[in-house]
């Protein structure tokens, strides 16, 4: 059975971090189309996710792709070119009810055309928003997609005009509800990365806080970062 | 013909020799006799100083045919081999071979002497990228380049294959009667441990220096009693060229995975232990299987014996930890390196034929339990190549690879498995520097391979969680991801003789086409 304690976040738009990845054995690997990919990269990246996807050797991790928001005019062809080479989900950023919804359409339509069965592919809602966290339990009701969610905080700071700190103070109302929501419905919780790749012990020790306020997981933004999550989450 | 590690190379070489075919790595181990050493004896009251360079040609007798020696201590910042070559060149003397210890980019001018025929030879054991090695590879020098280890070259002069007429040794501190030391001064570089063997055995010895010091300079690494002049110039080089400020541990996650993988090789082949002994490079990756070792050593509790090689401030810190009880040092990388040298007796200082010279009575390398190595191409014999990169083109050449390789216990390459979209495993290297028979283990991101010949090690990490694959698998993976390179072309012409450590021939360089 696959696990789901790690998601390493790769640029989509980095040919040797695509294809470097998988060295790092994350549970889940997380193809960026969205933040980590700037706008006049948002083509060729898509392309070149599709293509390593295809290629490249992903057989012992889950790829996913985060594409971008259907509101920024990129995510309805993220999920029209990448769906025929079948990640296992797609992470949708600002996972709000309503673009989960649209997304479940269009999703089933490139599924269609793909000659995939319906509901193959799954749906990790960002939670990233003040919105959304209050209308967590809805929303992971939208579609039988959804599995897992994934909490951003930095979303979530920038919304709130907050400064981040290692320890983590000011999400931790946020963080304790979004894990607990998540763990009523039964699903997978990936919480927020920890930005100072090189700082190991701090990594360390905030894997531990979100493991002790329910998280099952956490995403990772550097390969180096996943060994410790794994010596935390087991 | 074939040498024993497969390579085709001819019986004889114009303006080399006959050719002595490599034969294994412990195959040319016994009795030796030390060549004689011409010198001229130095009565009270002569006087060494001399004011010029020129003067100094002059009273050597530069001629045509002549070897000059240089050290590389003062790296990509070293002004003397350019001085001397220069003097020379306006004399209109020919046919000059360097023998340098080693040849970086800021040589360049040596292109337009091989091009006008002043310097018609090389020999080398460090080569960097960049114009001197092209232009030896697009067959511009009348005669092959032979490109030695860093113990193969002082074994090549005190047996007498190598003869150095003149040698001219940059001297950061010297006084006018031939002292030098390389701690002191601006161009300061640490030791002069390369330029030893030089000093010993050429028939004339040249100290060029740019800090003049009331007798004697103290402290003295090469004494006066080898020395015929000396001579002060303005500048003997760029400080920004000799050290680095800091040398400091991959950040890259790849080279960091790697590191890990080599280190818990080590601890599981059982060599973290007290007494241990250890060298890696000054590279990043190579760092940062020395972060690693030291998180196992401080673990273990475990006191090392020694650490060598080139120097770092790294692996001084360790020293200073209490990790390691010595330190040898043949090179000084950076200036932390330098000040302990300097002031810590417990950091020795090496000649590059105590290093690793095979046919003495016992190199430091023949006291290694781990050596860590780098490679641009592996095959599946474990055979290395560090000379030559994927266009055939001369990159490098051993310096301390297949000397550190053939004495160390336990000797591990780490390197990607693809490097600029090309696979570093492969059926066969391009050049042979490091017969596969001294390499023990390669590491890469993608999984560990352990030479078949060691099936000590094999039963060692049989039952341990490491990623180990037979090598041939990692060279697929390679493939698979990189496509299968075409093979280079070569013309038949040899512009350099790649000499293993006891002066046999492990393969030659041919001009790509």
């Amino acid at each position: 059975m696959s696990q789901n304690r790690s998601m390493l976040i790769i640029p989509g738009n980095s040919p040797k971090g695509l294809q470097n990845a998988p060295v790092f054995n994350p549970d889940l690997l997380v193809l960026d189309l969205a933040d980590g990919v700037p706008l006049e990269d948002k083509d060729s990246a898509r392309l070149l996710v599709k293509e390593a996807i295809g290629f490249m050797d992903y057989e012992n991790t889950q790829v996913v792709v985060r594409i971008n928001s259907l509101q920024s005019g990129f995510g309805a062809k993220d999920i029209e070119i990448i769906t025929p080479v079948q990640p296992i989900a797609f992470v949708i950023p600002q996972g709000n009810a309503e673009q989960l919804q649209e997304i479940e359409i269009l999703l089933a339509e490139s599924e269609k055309k793909a000659g995939l069965k319906e509901g193959s592919i799954g749906l990790i809602p960002v939670v990233e928003t003040v919105k959304t966290l209050e209308q967590m339990s809805s929303l992971l009701n939208v579609s039988p997609r959804i599995k897992s969610a994934f909490f951003n905080a930095e979303g979530l700071a920038q919304e709130l005009g907050i400064v981040r700190s290692k320890e983590g103070d000011e999400i931790l109302y946020a963080r304790s509800k979004f894990a607990m929501t998540c763990r009523a419905a039964g699903m997978n919780s990936f919480d927020t990365a920890f930005t100072d790749s090189n700082d190991y012990e701090g990594l360390e020790k905030d894997c531990l806080k979100a493991r002790n306020l329910g998280f099952t997981g956490k995403a990772a933004i550097d390969g180096r970062q996943i060994d410790t999550i794994h010596k935390i989450f087991v | 013909m074939k040498n024993s590690v497969g390579r085709e190379i001819p019986e004889y070489i114009e303006s080399y020799g006959q050719v002595k075919p490599f034969d294994g790595a412990l195959a040319n181990y016994g009795e030796r006799t030390k060549t004689s050493v011409k010198l001229r004896s130095v009565k009270p009251g002569d006087n060494k100083l001399v004011e010029t360079i020129d003067e100094v040609l002059d009273k050597v007798g530069i001629r045509d045919g002549m070897t000059v020696s240089f050290h590389h201590h003062l790296r990509n910042g070293d002004f003397v081999l350019n001085l001397v070559m220069e003097a020379i060149a306006k004399r209109g003397v020919k046919d000059i071979t360097v023998a340098a210890t080693g040849i970086f980019k800021i040589h360049e001018p040596l292109v337009d002497y091989i091009k006008s025929g002043i310097v018609t030879g090389i020999s080398v054991n460090y080569i960097a990228p960049g114009p001197v090695a092209t232009a030896i590879s697009k067959g511009l020098l009348k005669k092959p380049a032979v490109l030695m280890s860093h113990g193969g070259r002082p074994r090549a002069i005190e047996s007498g294959d190598l003869h150095i007429d003149v040698a001219f040794i940059a001297a950061p501190t010297a006084d006018s009667y031939g002292n030098m030391n390389g701690v002191q001064g601006k161009a300061a570089c640490g030791t002069l441990a390369y330029a030893v063997s030089d000093a010993q055995y050429a028939d004339h010895v040249v100290a060029v220096t740019d800090n003049l010091v009331p007798y004697p300079a103290c402290p003295i690494e090469i004494s006066q009693d080898y020395v015929d002049y000396v001579v002060k110039v303005e500048s003997i080089g760029d400080p920004n060229g000799i050290v680095s400020g800091t040398l400091t541990v991959t950040k890259d996650p790849v080279g960091l995975r790697i590191a890990k993988l080599a280190a818990q090789v080590i601890e599981a082949t059982g060599y973290i232990k007290e007494g241990m002994s250890f060298q890696t490079g000054a590279g990043g990756t190579s760092l940062a299987v020395a972060a690693e070792v030291r998180r196992f050593m401080k673990e273990k509790n475990v006191v090392g014996s020694f650490a060598a090689g080139g120097i770092t401030g790294y692996m001084v810190d360790m020293l200073n930890d209490g990790l390691f009880r010595s330190l040898f040092d043949v090179q000084c990388f950076d200036l932390k390196a330098i000040a302990s040298m300097r002031d810590n007796p417990k950091h020795q200082k090496m000649s590059g034929s105590l290093y690793g010279n095979p046919h003495n009575r016992g190199a430091v390398v023949n006291n290694l339990d781990v050596m860590i190595l780098g490679a641009t191409e592996i095959d599946t014999d474990f055979n290395v190549n560090v000379v030559t990169g994927s266009d055939g083109i001369i990159i490098g050449a051993s310096g301390g690879h297949n000397d550190t390789a053939a004495g160390s216990k336990l000797a591990i390459v780490v390197t990607n498995l693809t490097k600029g979209r090309l696979p570093v495993v492969k059926d066969q290297v391009t050049t042979v520097t490091t017969p596969g028979e001294t390499i023990d283990v390669l590491v890469t991101e993608r999984g560990i391979a352990v030479n078949p010949a060691r099936q000590d090690l094999i039963d060692k990490l049989k039952d341990t969680d490491l990623p180990i694959v037979p090598i041939e698998e990692l060279k697929n993976i390679a493939e698979r991801l990189t496509g299968k390179p075409e093979p280079i072309e070569f013309s038949d012409q040899v512009v350099a003789v790649v000499q293993y450590r006891d002066g046999t021939v492990i393969d030659v360089v041919r001009k790509p086409l």
